[in-house]
């Protein structure tokens, strides 16, 4: 391994794409025209579209809004926290992870817009002087969302932007395709400078330090959405740690699910390892305990408390309309990834991408169930008639989203290095005998 | 002013780029700019003594973000006074998360800008480094001199273990 390989193999992943890549792109675009269309046509008709039924208000909209912001938080996780826990086994993971991030992000950011009656007023959420003289109301857990949100997309694409400039200045000196002058521009004319790399590696560490406290905040942000409601089934002090443990385990699953088939199209064997694949698997496997912990705690607390209305909602969960939901979300989220505990499970990558598609479902069950069976179960016992049925606007807005978050990360990873040359660079200056990809 | 020439010796090695830089700068012979495809310690320590003065900007920045947190809630709640769920117009709890999300934000964005400022980036005009390879594989030491001492340099370079000497 050398510095010149490096170079070569992962800008080699900048190639030319082949049919696969242009049929991936394809299908993902269209998924996305789909959501696009669903999505005017529900702005066209009224939100009436969708599937609420009093007091069922909240559904899959927001379901999907906590679903891709909790995808978002694993990219920071591997990028930052691993950064300052000097968890060397990251540089090969970290790029990806951080795009993915991103994209998350924008995904998620449109949620809540097409949540709204009348999305075209989002800016209304906005604290800005206008004609109507009125603020936002700052005690409302909705607006710290805007703050929280808006927040984690700027630091993490900043943070994603950081890493990559030098990549792509190396891209710039190497790609002489019809993308050098766009590289050249993006590149922002880095030149790898000792005093450019001296402030970078100070902004680096800066960046780390500071999305560490920030991605914890945001999901925790994201969970009193729900904790601040006094709505049984909502109403727990749990929700910010348990919220921030299920983020990083639905995420991490999604980066399996992502660099498993991206390492064997851009054959990058060498580089992103089973040892990065079982480490991620371990991960995976702590969170999920976590939030197992978690599941079992919130019955614990309902029965203990003696609130019967906090007792009827867990009971009505178990075994009430939304049983099946919460039984399949139990078995993809807890039972399952105790097999991680088996290394030969872990280190075999066809099981562990199969487990993380379940994972990714069993995630987005349990939003789905905490937001519809609670509302569902409030403190009217005349409201608990109410049924919640999601309807085709909605499922093909939740599949638009997959579509748009799989063409911003499959244009990402054919245009920009998907592996950071410059960290990889950095990992081969370990002492003699150390392997950069096993360490 | 005087009248320079540059000089530019490609290394194999970031140490022995340092060592290198380092003797040109000893013997006062010019000034001297490095490059290299990675952050390199022994670059770094050669060329730079201070401290990036990136972390007073981003500690401004966040002082000023946590300040901003807390006194545009309160300007905005005093502006128009109205009260919602029985709460005290300046709540200060609720006003945390935003006081904590700013600080972040300032900072980072206060430690970006301050960044590109000091890494002399966007810089439009021209392309990158002087040699395509110095983001890939080599690393450079480009001595801007004084004509009559362009051959010491070289011959500084060389002795440093230089593999190749332009200029």
């Amino acid at each position: 391994m050398s510095f010149a390989k490096i170079n070569d193999d992962i800008l080699r992943t900048l190639r030319a794409p082949g049919p696969l890549w242009y049929g991936g792109v394809v299908v993902a675009i269209s998924l996305a025209l789909v959501g696009l269309y669903a999505f005017l046509y529900q702005a066209r008709t009224g939100l009436g579209v969708a599937g609420y039924e009093h007091p069922i208000l909240w559904g899959i909209y927001i379901t999907d809004f906590v679903f891709w912001v909790g995808i978002a938080h694993s990219g920071t996780l591997i990028s930052a926290v691993l950064f300052l826990f000097r968890a060397r086994w990251r540089t090969a993971v970290a790029r990806a992870a951080e795009a993915m991030t991103v994209f998350a992000v924008m995904t998620a950011g449109l949620f809540p817009i097409i949540h709204i009656g009348r999305p075209w007023f989002f800016y209304w959420l906005l604290p800005y002087p206008n004609e109507r003289q009125l603020w936002v109301n700052f005690r409302s857990p909705l607006v710290w969302d805007v703050f929280a949100i808006s927040t984690y997309l700027t630091v993490s694409a900043m943070f994603l932007y950081l890493g990559l400039m030098p990549d792509i200045a190396a891209a710039r000196d190497r790609i002489k395709d019809w993308r050098q002058p766009i590289y050249k521009v993006l590149a922002l004319g880095w030149r790898g400078t000792s005093r450019q790399w001296h402030h970078h590696a100070a902004l680096y560490g800066f960046f780390a330090a500071l999305a560490t406290p920030l991605v914890i905040s945001v999901h925790s942000v994201v969970s009193w959405d729900f904790a601040m409601a006094i709505l049984p089934g909502w109403h727990s002090t749990i929700f910010a740690p348990y919220f921030v443990a299920g983020a990083i385990f639905s995420g991490i699953a999604m980066v399996i699910t992502l660099l498993l088939p991206m390492r064997r199209a851009f054959k990058l064997e060498s580089y992103i390892t089973v040892h990065h694949f079982e480490n991620l698997a371990k991960l995976m496997l702590t969170t999920s305990l976590i939030v197992g912990y978690a599941y079992l705690t919130e019955f614990f607390v309902a029965w203990y408390s003696g609130n019967v209305f906090e007792q009827g909602t867990f009971y009505d969960r178990m075994f009430g309309q939304y049983w099946g939901y919460s039984w399949m979300m139990f078995t993809c989220n807890v039972i399952l990834p105790l097999l991680l505990f088996i290394k030969a499970f872990r280190t075999n990558l066809a099981a562990l991408f199969v487990l993380s598609i379940f994972v990714n479902i069993g995630m987005w069950l349990e939003r789905y169930v905490i937001i519809v069976s609670s509302l569902s179960h409030d403190f009217d016992p005349a409201n608990w008639a109410g049924v919640y049925q999601p309807t085709w606007v909605e499922g093909a807005i939740t599949v638009g989203s997959f579509g748009l978050f799989f063409t911003l990360f499959l244009l990402f990873i054919k245009n920009f290095p998907a592996v950071s040359i410059t960290e990889m660079k950095e990992s081969l200056e370990q002492p003699a005998g150390a392997d950069p990809a096993n360490s | 002013m005087a009248e320079t020439t540059e000089i530019l010796g490609i290394f194999d090695h970031g140490a022995t780029a340092a060592a290198g830089a380092r003797a040109v700068l000893d013997d006062g012979l010019g000034k001297v700019v490095a490059y290299s495809p990675v952050p390199d310690h022994a670059l770094d320590q050669a060329l730079h003594s201070k401290i990036s003065p990136i972390r007073t900007v981003v500690l401004i920045g966040g002082i000023l973000g946590c300040a901003t947190g807390f006194l545009f809630p309160i300007y905005t709640v005093l502006d128009w006074p109205m009260i919602t769920g029985g709460k005290p117009l300046i709540s200060i709890p609720p006003f945390v998360v935003i006081a904590f999300e700013l600080t972040i934000l300032f900072a980072a964005v206060g430690g970006m800008a301050s960044f590109l400022w000091l890494a002399g980036v966007p810089r439009m005009t021209g392309s990158g480094a002087p040699d395509e390879r110095f983001t890939n594989d080599k690393t450079g030491i480009s001595v801007t001199c004084r004509p009559a001492d362009a051959d010491a340099v070289r011959a500084s370079l060389e002795r440093h273990g230089a593999e190749e000497v332009k200029g």
